[in-house]
């Protein structure tokens, strides 16, 4: 869906186009201490497109959850605005689902009843039988329908992972947000459920803004990575387009030559040019 | 099955014996190595039942020790307190018939507990209701719990009998003002708790409600209240202990039927074995009421 290639540097608004799906429009984010003012970043601009899979890296520290959850609405910038098809962000909503690090579900609700309060919530017009009929859907979607009557407190972190994924998809968000969503799990059961993840894109042409940590999680999933250098006051470093076609096949991917050209710039920005300091943990 | 296995360890063995074969089980498993799969849990019941009787072996023998000790200090001539078989001797008519009624304040001790109780239950429902209700809405706003909590923290620490005076004063007849006593007794654990319980939501169940939009209802059934019950327990099982502290001093003063007045006859009639008998039937209600507390919220609480 990248197929026309855009400039990497999006720091100059006048760059980008009038109209964009999500618009990170020149937001600022400063806390007041006692030192005076500390700048987590300044003046810095993004536009995603309808269906792009964004995803974010950058050391610890670096503002990208503070800049996510101006997305979400949880954080509102000091300066500047987002803006989703044109509407200013101003409070969290649905439309904008989070995906949570830690799942953040209900401990006394079942897989199903957490994915069950987000559609009755979200389409207030249906009847219960067509919530439920939702709710199976993407129970099934993220691959479960049997532990559907468990509650998180039996199941592993892969498969509450899951179910908050299914709840966020469930009620169709314009984008979805997720904040480091693997970050807690094993190898191989992150690798499945980037599979299922990427699976899902390319079944539904949701638009993701992702954070994470992993370069080749990155690699794998984005159609775009932003760079983000460190705080504070950091900015958008780098913008890099992941050109892989969809749909995904991670072993192809590894064996693209381009696929460790990309992986070495990330890493070069990263731990060379942005190498983090070990006092400033 | 997170009930049945709150209630006993056996019994949860057993249900599960009976439910979850083991993971390794397979449809085209042959008998003989269904069997050995199954094996390793027969011990572990017989080693909760093994544990069980240990620790009731070792409670009596402890208890026979103290009763021994008690014996051996009281026998001497004209002690101050009765020894235990003076007091089992003296008492025999009252433990063996405890549902005798002979009218006024003349009845078994059955019916001297059962009145206590009916108090208790009434001051503490009471209690827990408005208890609960207030808790939540001083939990809610951080300006309410900051205006009040000092006032609360104040009245808690004031002993139930102090109210009792004023409650007579207030309520102008001795039922009434002992009900009352048990209510503003128990009532403090409970709201300070669930006060407590609200203003600790988790903020991930926070953010879950606001990006969803909960209504404040929703918000309220599906998160306030679940993880609060916890909470709400906790004061409600300091609540009930308080409740049955407070109303045996206060029958004590206001007389009628009831275990505290009768712990007081007693005294009046100088029937010490009778005091004893008493104690110790006060005791066991007590735990009772603590452990039944503790089980209800147990078994509202273990499907997390």
């Amino acid at each position: 869906m990248n197929s026309t290639l855009k400039t990497a540097i999006t720091e100059n608004p006048a760059l980008s186009p009038q109209t964009s799906y999500l618009e990170i429009d020149q937001v600022s984010k400063i806390y007041q201490t006692q030192t005076g003012d500390y700048p987590v970043f300044q003046n810095v601009s993004l536009t995603v497109d309808e269906g792009e899979f964004i995803c974010i890296i950058g050391h610890s520290g670096c503002g990208k959850s503070t800049l996510v959850g101006m997305v979400s609405g949880f954080t509102s910038p000091s300066q500047g605005e987002v803006r989703l098809q044109g509407e200013p962000i101003v409070q969290p909503g649905p439309d904008r689902m989070v995906v949570f690090q830690n799942y953040s579900l209900l401990p006394w609700k079942s897989a199903f009843e957490n994915v069950f309060i987000a559609v009755n919530v979200a389409y207030p017009q249906l009847s219960k039988a067509d919530k439920e009929k939702i709710v199976w859907e993407h129970l099934e979607m993220v691959g479960l329908t049997e532990a559907a009557q468990k509650k998180p407190g039996a199941l592993s972190g892969g498969m509450k992972q899951r179910v908050a994924i299914a709840r966020a998809l469930s009620i169709r968000p314009k984008i979805l947000v997720m904040d480091e969503p693997f970050g807690a799990l094993d190898a191989i059961t992150k690798e499945e459920l980037q599979e299922e993840l990427v699976k899902i894109w390319d079944e539904h042409q949701l638009t993701v803004l992702m954070i994470t940590h992993d370069i080749d999680e990155a690699l794998f999933l984005a159609d775009r990575l932003v760079m983000m250098t460190n705080g504070p006051d950091e900015q958008i470093g780098e913008i890099m387009e992941i050109p892989f076609e969809h749909p995904r096949d991670r072993a192809r991917i590894m064996e693209d030559p381009r696929y460790y050209e990309l992986r070495n710039r990330a890493l070069d920005f990263l731990y060379n040019r942005f190498a983090h300091d070990a006092d400033d943990a | 099955m997170g009930i049945s296995y709150r209630l006993h360890p056996i019994v949860f063995k057993a249900f599960t014996f009976i439910e979850l074969p083991p993971k390794h089980y397979s449809p085209g498993t042959t008998p003989m190595a269904l069997s050995t799969a199954r094996l390793p849990q027969f011990p572990e019941i017989a080693k909760s039942a093994i544990e069980f009787t240990k620790r009731a072996a070792i409670s009596s023998i402890a208890i026979a020790i103290l009763l021994l000790i008690w014996q051996v200090l009281c026998s001497g001539k004209n002690p101050a307190l009765p020894p235990p078989t003076k007091v089992i001797t003296d008492t025999w008519e009252l433990i063996v018939d405890p549902f005798f009624d002979n009218g006024g304040t003349d009845v078994g001790l059955f019916w001297q507990l059962l009145a206590s109780l009916k108090r208790v239950a009434l001051g503490f429902s009471l209690s827990a209701i408005v208890g609960i209700a207030a808790g939540v809405a001083l939990g809610s706003s951080r300006l309410i719990y900051i205006a009040i909590d000092p006032v609360f923290q104040v009245l808690r620490t004031v002993p139930p009998l102090a109210w009792l005076p004023i409650s007579l004063a207030a309520m102008k007849d001795n039922e009434p003002a002992a009900i009352f006593v048990i209510f503003i007794t128990a009532i403090w654990p409970i709201l300070i708790n669930t006060a407590v319980g609200v203003q600790q939501v988790p903020q991930d169940y926070r953010n879950v409600a606001r990006v969803l939009q909960l209504s404040k209802l929703e918000y309220f059934t599906n998160i306030i209240l679940p993880s609060t019950v916890p909470y709400i327990f906790t004061g409600l099982k300091i609540g009930i202990g308080l409740s049955w502290l407070a109303i045996i001093a206060a029958e004590m003063l206001i007389g009628g039927v009831g275990i505290g007045f009768f712990i007081w006859d007693a005294w009046n009639s100088s029937l010490i074995s009778e005091i004893i008998i008493a104690l110790v039937y006060v005791g066991i209600v007590g735990l009772l009421l603590d452990r039944t507390i503790e089980l209800i919220g147990k078994l509202v609480t273990s499907e997390r």
